[in-house]
């Protein structure tokens, strides 16, 4: 359905792109109304950052046309595409570290001025210009990078997911000034999978799958459920029922596989405790930030604790290695693939690695030994070992099955996953919340951090909150649905808003008050700066 | 702006003490002794600003050694037996020639996408074979005034010719690039291409100028070669290795985005006057290598050190 | 998302542009044969009658020596480092012996050497692995630093007699069955170790690891630090005896025999495929890597061109090789 190139600001066609054997875009479409905030939706891997990619000129499509204002205008750099009037703001500031603050405006030839006013409408009240990017924290650099896209007034803004890992009054910030640059000349894209900021600030969503557009919807009160249709496409079998396993609570006096004493560390970890045993799987939640990362960190033997203990087997134990927590029995699965794998090997070569490490292992390699061992982690992940030359030509699911299957190779004792499901597709996350409940099952413990709640409920036994560095909830899986386990991650009263149900509530306030000159009610001050997650119904796919 | 500036203050502070030292081991050393050392390290301290500026940029140039032999057997072998206007003209094309031998490594750089190390390794090879080509042995001649240019003192027997001359080139050429648009551009390469790319910096362009300008000081430093010891030589010498070890010396992280040019200069002198230290307590010259090479490693060894201190909280 | 690649071509799979840029890719000795055959038949064609059993054995010889180098640059670069100090351990050790031979005998010199070249290696190794230093700069400054030891210690040694030891120009210029250098004798068990050391061992494992990824093979419990000194002292060992090699084909023991090797050594290793960011090469590739170099050399010396064009087109092929190996494996 072809509409007058006028009616579209922004018109990106079939656009098409793959990576070796991954096909990142096909046939994608983007269509955006001037002075709309158009939200670009999608699973993770769906497609939404190559496409911003293409449109901004990082990334050459392999096909598809791109007009602006009616002209074609495919941007073979970020500098071409900014002076055709298309600006991105991504998730990484685009900041030099190693330059102060006025350097790089000075770099990106932003107006001064202009960008004071947008550093204080976003609500970074004193910024010193002289300061080192390097020196200033993620959230301060975020807003001067968006600060920065809108002083120089571009016909399209994209914010690829501005508010993750920001506090909730710069959230606020955030959404009021996008909100309020609706109507206006240009258009924003916003690319997020919180709903409710969607819902809020958004006149129009295009959801992507598996590289392709599946829809274009009219964001409305109850457009929510249609999107996450379209965006989980076909609907995917149910995971079958946790069957009731027996009672671990019961070995009270059983010593826990892993525990954790009033842990801290000189970053956000301030003190934890909490224990694993033998044939369960304990999860963890909590908002960006809390001291999860610290925390895995210390377990995984990367970074020293400060204060408190590790025991394992009720030993106390002392990493200064990964290589002292292997011979724990601890192993790891971080969270990036790029930091877990070996990307010109082979799939062979990336499992075996952990068999090489230790000296004793720098002898020949007695393949009649290792071979079974891979083979048969290769068949309990179902790796599919095709474009095996080379890990980095495999998909994103098939790569962070090889992180797990490298530890399964080896016999796990205890487990560590931090968000072991981000950016897989949905039949690979499935598989692997099975494997993980048949390590508990053959009497591995395992700890995972997670960003999708609903995974607590669907692999977990019980989930256990972290906020400002220390515990604040220890929930019974039966419990643990999601609304419950955001409450408890933002450390809040189960009764008490949710930040984005404040944000929607302001917004909507501010409509009403438009034109009367109303100061619209401001929330109630007292929540604490903790990233939100939001609160989406959908599952965070 | 102490912090900034903190390397190359700490350098100069060395130097001075340095000084202090030299006078005590030998009290004749005095304004012959400064001037000498002026001149001896005109070459190199080009030679390191020439790397410290391709190192600021993320990359590295093996070849500045050769580029200067190249520019030292061309202007010698142009202005043997010359009147002295030539050699103005010589000076002048040689320093273009310089700059054209930058810009080629720098777009071989950009349009093969192989490493900096792996290229400019191979134009070492390249470069130096155009010097035999030009002069197979040393040879050639060079005009007076340039010699007079570098030799003696001005103002006051205290100051090099060279060292002012040095400090002149390098500040009026450098100063302004690093305060403008281009200079950011090349400290925003070498401290994040990613970012710089995404704030809408050419990273190719600003790369081949960077290596330009590596080119056109690895000219005045083949020039001054040629002005300080009279003919021009063809055999590259230990320029390239020294350069980078100056450079490193003088702070320029080798990661790029860091550092500036003066710090690796002050590095030279220290480093040839702690050879000439040696020399006076009756070292042997070969003990004396050594040495240099300990203190190279172990200066190294405590910043990378220091380097990873700093990154642990 | 996995796709499978089917050629629909019905010309032969390894025929087409794709098919030439994946052997080039995963099997680049066979294109550097290739080369290396055309280098043959090009010494063919200048000096018609020259290529046969005698000359290729003189090339062998001299590649010999280069080629444990270039081993030595190899396995350093698998972990994304460099040996520039390979020359000067080389010329240090050949020469060392040439200076104890007279004296404490052959055995003595030998060890001496070995000895040294590996406290060399083992304060690279320290510097690199437990400091972090560059290796470019590590090895650079350590060069120096055997340099000026090689200088005093050829002061000290001065009155005893020296000379290169027979064994040592029989090992290095001999030649068996007509055609045969001994040196292969030496070198050939090397190579192998070398090989089977790179592929068949959990130690070579973990050098390829170790320049994929740093930090995946610390999280796998690799220690970085012991595979890096245990790697710098084997690569100072072999450039000691590599050392022994040169100044045996040379018959000339000087403290700078060998530091026009190390660029060429360098150079092998990248012709043979091995690149310089770490992770991926191999052995194989850098003997004919070596082996073109040595014939290449050959070729420009019988047409009667200068040393200065031999360098210049050394430097335009590594720039060539390096970049077509670029080009095709990016994705």
């Amino acid at each position: 359905m072809t509409a007058s190139t006028k009616e579209y600001l922004l018109e990106a066609s079939d656009v098409s792109k793959r990576y070796g054997a991954v096909v990142a875009l096909k046939s994608a479409s983007l269509r955006v109304r001037p002075g709309e905030a158009h939200a670009l939706m999608g699973a993770n891997g769906a497609g939404k950052s190559t496409l911003v990619k293409v449109l901004t000129g990082a990334v050459r499509p392999d096909e598809g046309t791109i007009t602006v204002r009616g002209r074609e205008r495919m941007a073979h750099s970020p500098a071409e595409a900014r002076r055709g009037g298309l600006v991105s703001v991504y998730q990484e500031p685009a900041l030099i570290p190693d330059l102060d603050i006025s350097s790089n405006l000075r770099l990106t030839e932003t107006p001064l001025e202009p960008f004071r006013d947008w550093v204080h409408q976003l609500g970074l009240g004193k910024l010193d210009l002289s300061r080192m990017a390097r020196d200033l924290p993620l959230a301060t650099l975020r807003i001067i990078d968006l600060a920065r896209a809108l002083a120089i007034r571009p016909d399209v803004l994209m914010l690829d997911e501005i508010t993750a890992a920001l506090p909730a009054n710069l959230t606020e910030s955030v959404l009021e000034v996008v909100a309020s640059e609706r109507g206006g000349e240009g258009s924003i894209i916003f690319i997020s999978h919180r709903m409710t900021e969607i819902a809020s600030v958004c006149d129009r969503a295009t959801v992507l799958r598996e590289g392709v557009t599946v829809g274009v919807v009219d964001i409305s009160a109850d457009s929510a459920d249609r999107i996450v249709e379209l965006m989980l496409g076909e609907a995917v079998g149910e995971m079958p029922e946790r069957t009731e396993r027996p009672a671990l609570a019961s070995q009270g006096n059983e010593v826990p596989r892993l525990e954790v004493r009033s842990l801290g560390s000189s970053g956000r970890l301030r003190d934890v405790s909490f224990d694993v045993r033998a044939g369960e799987v304990v999860g963890l939640v909590a908002l960006e930030g809390q001291g999860q990362d610290e925390l895995f960190d210390i377990l995984a033997g990367s970074e020293h604790a400060s204060t408190g203990e590790v025991l394992v087997d009720g030993r106390p134990v002392s990493f200064r290695h990964p290589a002292d927590a292997i011979r724990a029995g601890i192993v790891f699965v971080p969270a990036d693939r790029a930091e877990a794998l070996l990307m010109q090997r082979s799939v062979r070569e990336n499992i075996a690695l952990p068999f090489s490490a230790p000296i004793s292992g720098w002898g020949p390699i007695r393949r009649s030994k290792e071979k079974p061992k891979v083979d048969k982690a290769i068949d309990t992940l179902q790796i599919d070992t095709r474009a095996q030359k080379e890990v980095r030509l495999l998909s994103g699911g098939n790569q962070q099955k090889v992180t797990i299957a490298r530890w399964v190779a080896g016999g796990v004792q205890t487990m560590l996953c931090f968000d072991p499901t981000r950016g897989i597709d949905i039949r690979t996350k499935h598989q692997v919340y099975l494997l993980l409940r048949d390590l508990a099952e053959a009497g591995a413990a395992v700890l995972i951090y997670t960003s999708e709640l609903s995974e607590i409920q669907l692999v977990c036994d019980r989930a256990i909150v972290i906020f400002g560095g220390e515990v604040v909830a220890e929930i019974d899986a039966s419990e643990a649905d999601e609304a419950t386990l955001l409450r408890a991650a933002h450390n809040l009263r189960s009764d008490a808003l949710l930040p984005e149900e404040i944000v929607a509530a302001v917004v909507a306030a501010e409509e009403e008050a438009d034109g009367a000159g109303e100061e619209p009610a401001h929330p109630t001050p007292g929540e604490e700066p903790g990233d939100d997650r939001g609160s989406d119904e959908t599952s965070d796919l | 702006m102490i912090r900034r500036h903190g390397w190359t203050l700490g350098l100069v502070g060395i130097l001075l003490v340095l000084l202090v030292v030299t006078r005590i081991i030998q009290p004749t050393y005095g304004a012959a002794g400064v001037q000498g050392l002026a001149v001896s390290v005109l070459p190199l301290a080009f030679a390191a600003v020439a790397q410290a500026i391709a190192v600021i940029a993320r990359g590295i140039d093996l070849s500045v050694g050769s580029m200067m032999a190249l520019t030292s057997v061309i202007s010698a072998s142009l202005m043997e037996d010359r009147s002295e206007g030539f050699a103005v003209l010589v000076v002048i094309g040689v320093l273009l020639i310089g700059c054209v031998l930058g810009a080629v490594n720098g777009s071989l750089i950009v349009v093969t996408r192989v490493p900096d190390i792996v290229v400019t390794l191979a134009m070492l090879f390249v470069w130096a074979g155009c010097a035999l080509l030009v002069l197979g042995t040393p040879g050639g001649g060079s005009a007076e005034w340039l010699r007079s240019l570098t030799g003696g003192s001005i103002l006051n027997a205290w100051i090099p010719k060279a060292a002012l001359l040095l400090l002149v080139i390098v500040a009026a050429i450098w100063i302004p690039i690093r305060r403008s648009r281009l200079g950011l551009s090349l400290y925003a390469i070498g401290s994040d291409p990613l970012a710089a790319y995404r704030s809408g910096v050419s990273v190719a362009r600003t790369k081949i100028f960077a290596y330009t300008l590596t080119g056109l000081f690895s000219a005045f430093a083949g020039l001054t070669l040629t002005a300080t010891t009279g003919i021009g030589t063809p055999v590259p010498g230990p320029y390239t290795l020294l350069s980078v070890a100056a450079v490193v010396l003088g702070g320029v992280s080798l990661a790029g985005g860091r550092g500036g040019v003066f710090g690796p200069i002050v590095a030279v002198v220290i480093l040839s006057l702690l050879r000439t230290d040696m020399t006076f307590l009756n070292v042997n010259t070969n003990l004396a290598t050594v040495a240099q090479g300990l203190i190279l490693v172990g200066v190294v060894m405590v910043g990378s050190l220091l380097q990873l201190r700093k990154r642990e909280p | 998302m996995t796709d499978t690649a089917t050629t629909t071509d019905s010309r032969p799979r390894w025929l087409t542009t794709t098919g030439l840029r994946a052997l080039f890719r995963e099997r680049p000795i066979i294109p550097l044969i290739g080369l290396l055959a055309v280098l043959v038949v090009v010494s063919e064609l200048i000096r018609p009658g020259i290529v046969n059993l005698n000359w290729g054995g003189v090339m062998v010889r001299a590649a010999v020596p280069l080629a444990i180098l270039a081993g030595c640059q190899t396995m350093t670069m698998l972990t994304g480092g460099i040996d520039l100090s390979v020359g000067a351990v080389a010329s240090m050790s050949g020469f060392v012996v040439a200076t104890l031979v007279g004296g404490p005998g052959l055995a003595t010199g030998i060890l001496v050497a070995l000895a040294v070249a590996a406290i060399v290696g083992l304060i690279s190794g320290i510097g690199v692995g437990i400091f972090r230093v560059h290796p470019l700069i590590m090895t650079l400054g350590m060069s120096l630093v055997v340099l000026g030891f090689a200088n005093v210690w050829q002061i000290q040694m001065v009155q005893t007699g020296s000379g290169v030891p027979d064994q040592f120009r029989d090992l290095g210029a001999g030649i068996f069955l007509g055609f045969v250098p001994r040196s292969l004798l030496l070198f050939l068990p090397l190579a192998i170790l070398i090989i089977l050391g790179l592929n068949r061992t959990g130690y070579g494992r973990l050098l390829y690891a170790i320049g994929d990824n740093p930090i995946a093979s610390r999280l796998s419990g690799a220690r970085s630090w012991q595979v890096l000194i245990v790697l710098y002292v084997i690569s100072a060992v072999l450039a000691g005896v590599a050392g022994f090699l040169y100044s045996g084909l040379t018959n000339v023991a000087s403290v700078t025999l060998a530091d026009t090797a190390v660029l060429p050594s360098v150079a092998a290793a990248v012709i043979g495929g091995t690149s310089i960011m770490g992770g991926r090469g191999g052995y194989g590739g850098t003997m004919i890597g070596a082996l073109i170099l040595t014939v290449i050399s050959s070729i420009l010396s019988s047409l009667g061109y200068p040393e200065a064009v031999r360098q210049i087109l050394f430097g335009a092929l590594i720039i060539f090789v390096a970049a077509a190996y670029t080009r095709v494996t990016e994705t």
